[in-house]
């Protein structure tokens, strides 16, 4: 295996320095290291860093990677490709897959999918209930021991909207220390609903989707969680309402935490005025008091994470009338450069908040050991190498995803991924996949 | 004007009037003995309705007709919402076809937005009712209705009463009387207002005996039974009792208000037989009036500035 020699970087914005890379992890750190000093039997490959920052490898509790079902949106492979360009070296895959990954053998699949990819460590979410559909528990205890050491359970896409079903499933992962992620979406408040709820939503005849319908199963569930003194974890909080419930939740001692995904940070409901269901996404966009509320949040600590919701869909689901076409967009590939613009530019947040929101945190949410460990002699090498000071426009067509609907084409963005290294192995060099 | 007709706020003051006097002059044709001019000869007009109306249908085919441009009429059976052929698909088709304008009923809000905006289609898009968000060819009927009998909107008060939150007449209606200079009150139960409507330019009232006394026109608006099923009312009759517009109602209007209806009416729901019936009534003249406007917006996306009945080709 190579060895990376990467001089002259700057680690969470620190002072430059360098990083040797080798034997899959930080073998040493440092000024003035030299190809000559280090001692290596393999070839050192030295990487002018000046200008880049070095970040830890970034970890996304909420990716769907589609596999197995909707080989023609996503594989696995195709999803790590596009999370290794983004900067991450793990994701959790979500479990509304077809099959849903609600046994031992479907998230073992997966699992050994991602490892035969190799381009990003593949940590497969386990379906809380039997095939998502709420009325009975999946075996979790089994996908906890299976190979895939399953510690992340939830029906994302779908709410666990019965209270003594979500009630069991809090205790439950006890025994494994897990953690239920619970898509937080009153489904009788939000039947057929298409955008967030508001005036504008009455005014373009789109049926409303209120933030009251997000945010009482929000504070349901933090009680819940805090009566049976078990850890819950809320996806993808898109309203202002929704970060105060976390905020007091939180002020209380409960062990709740909560993520924010790139696109409620940067965009709102303004956009559904297009009819272009390329801005379809659930949770909805909400409005731009929501989207400071969460930037806050995120400043504040109240929102432990950012995560992707990375959700590819083939064209035809998009190219359509809004009311027919599909929920979601792409988010691997934009995600750092959105917190960049939202959080970092705006200075909201310094490189390490955003090693602790995007690597440490999530990787602490899910039970990741080898991922969201800080650059250091000895750690996983497990780096990303950044180029703050770069702006690039999304092309649609140049993503690694199988999928297009991305909302942000033809958009300017800040930064760029220069490099990924998993386990000291490049799996992005240049900005290309290795 | 615009190449397309998407929602009332494309017209401005003056689009909204163009078109209710070039409606004017063509109302003039339905006297004649030969209602046809040649406006459009050679030109294809597409209605698409993926929703049935055969009452928006037929007075869109004789605007079309009576302006000579050939007719195609596509009644798609079930659109992607109910996976058939995509509404893309189905727009290539037309395109193919060479439709110089396509008339869209749709159930899903914003459909004629994508056809007009997605690079489908070239041919312009009228937009002939999209899900509860728009119908502005109703509106402008209602406009051109007003107009004939009360002259300048300016200042005119105009009730619309009924289930506003699923109604795309109403929506329209708004933008364009507020264009017009009308003060428009939506009157409502709660559960029928859309949330923001505060935004809107509009009044809004719970209360209907409170704002028909101060009214020009009053419209009444289709309620759906189905929508009881949805809770947004107790019952049919309660509805009635509080919203619908009866004999001892229309007593309090003052001499001149006129009553109106987009139809089709539900007797004894929103409005009773005796106040459709009546001398107050011009829902009959809306349907006839339906016809003129349409013409005058295919003519207008179409046919470019001359005046649309000129001496040439008339019959002597």
């Amino acid at each position: 295996m190579t060895t990376y020699l990467v001089k002259n970087v700057s680690v969470l914005g620190a002072e430059p320095t360098d990083l040797l890379l080798a034997d899959g992890v930080v073998k040493e750190m440092g000024p003035g290291l030299s190809a000559e000093s280090v001692s290596s039997v393999e070839p050192v490959e030295t990487i002018d860093a000046s200008g880049l920052i070095a970040l830890p490898g970034l970890v996304d509790l909420h990716t769907h990677l589609r596999e197995p079902g909707r080989e023609d949106a996503e594989t696995v492979e195709s999803g790590t490709r596009a999370a290794a360009l983004g900067g991450f070296t793990a994701v959790h895959a979500m479990a509304n897959t077809e099959p849903v990954a609600d046994t031992a053998g479907v998230v073992e699949q997966v699992w050994r999918l991602g490892r035969e990819a190799g381009y990003c460590d593949v940590y497969p979410v386990g379906a809380v209930t039997v095939g998502l559909a709420g009325e009975r528990l999946a075996e979790l205890g089994a996908m906890a021991d299976s190979a895939a050491r399953v510690r992340v359970f939830s029906d994302d896409g779908k709410c666990v909207s019965d209270a003594v079903l979500m009630r069991r499933a809090l205790e439950y992962v006890k025994a494994f220390d897990g953690v239920v992620a619970q898509h937080a979406q009153e489904p009788r408040l939000t039947e057929d609903a298409q955008m967030n709820e508001g005036e504008l939503s009455g005014r373009l005849g789109l049926a409303g989707w209120p933030a009251v319908a997000e945010e009482a199963i929000i504070a349901r569930d933090c009680l819940l969680a805090a009566h049976v003194g078990s850890r819950l974890h809320v996806c993808h909080v898109s309203t202002a309402g929704s970060v105060e419930i976390v905020r007091w939740a939180k002020s209380k001692g409960w062990d709740v935490t909560a993520e924010a995904c790139p696109h409620h940070l940067l965009l709102t409901d303004e956009l559904a005025a297009t009819y272009d269901p390329i801005y379809k996404v659930n949770p909805p966009l909400r409005s731009a008091t929501d989207a400071e509320a969460l930037r806050a949040g995120l400043a504040d600590g109240t929102i432990d994470i950012v995560a992707t919701d990375h959700a590819p869909h083939p064209h035809e689901d998009k190219d359509c009338e809004w009311a027919a076409a599909a929920f979601g967009m792409l988010g691997l590939e934009t995600a750092l450069s959105i917190v960049q613009e939202t959080m970092v530019d705006a200075g909201r947040l310094d490189w390490a908040g955003v090693a602790e929101r995007m690597s440490y945190a999530p990787a602490r949410i899910g039970r990741v050991d080898d991922h969201g460990r800080p650059i250091e002699v000895g750690a996983p090498a497990n780096v990303v190498l950044y180029d703050p000071a770069a702006r690039r426009t999304v092309e649609a067509a140049e993503t690694a995803s199988l999928s297009r609907n991305t909302p942000y084409a033809g958009m300017e963005l800040p930064g760029r991924v220069v490099a990924t290294f998993l386990r000291g192995k490049a799996t992005v060099l240049d900005g290309k996949l290795t | 004007m615009k190449r397309h007709l998407l929602s009332a706020a494309d017209l401005s003051r003056d689009d909204a009037e163009l078109v209710l006097k070039t409606a004017e002059e063509l109302r003039s044709l339905a006297d004649r003995p030969i209602k046809k001019l040649p406006a459009l000869r050679g030109r294809t007009v597409v209605n698409l309705f993926f929703e049935d109306s055969t009452r928006t249908r037929i007075s869109f085919e004789a605007a079309a007709k009576r302006l000579s441009a050939d007719v195609i009429n596509f009644a798609a059976k079930g659109s992607s919402l109910s996976k058939g052929e995509s509404l893309k698909d189905t727009a290539l088709t037309l395109e193919a076809m060479g439709a110089d304008a396509v008339v869209v009923r749709h159930s899903a809000s914003g459909a004629p937005h994508r056809l007009a905006n997605s690079g489908w289609v070239r041919s312009s898009v009228v937009n002939a009712g999209d899900g509860t968000h728009e119908h502005p060819t109703q509106a402008l009927l209602d406009a051109f209705t007003m107009w004939r009998h009360l002259g300048s909107l300016d200042g005119r008060r105009v009730a619309i009463v009924g289930d506003v939150l699923h109604s795309r007449v109403a929506r329209s209606n708004a933008l364009l009387l507020r264009t017009l200079g009308a003060e428009v009150t939506l009157v409502s139960p709660p559960t029928l207002l859309p949330v923001g409507i505060e935004g809107w330019p509009v009044e809004t009232s719970y209360d209907l005996d409170a704002v028909l006394p101060k009214a020009d026109v009053v419209m009444m608006l289709r309620v759906q039974r189905e929508r009881m099923h949805g809770g947004f009312f107790p019952t049919a009759r309660e509805y009635s009792r509080r919203y619908g517009l009866d004999g001892r109602r229309m007593a309090t209007l003052q001499d001149h208000t006129i009553v109106m209806h987009p139809g089709p009416m539900v007797r004894g729901m929103e409005i009773t037989a005796d106040v459709a019936d009546s001398d107050r009534s011009v829902i009959v003249e809306q349907v006839t009036n339906g016809v003129a406007v349409r013409m005058a917006v295919l003519y207008l996306l179409l046919g470019g500035s001359q005046p649309a009945v000129s001496t040439e080709g008339l019959p002597e």
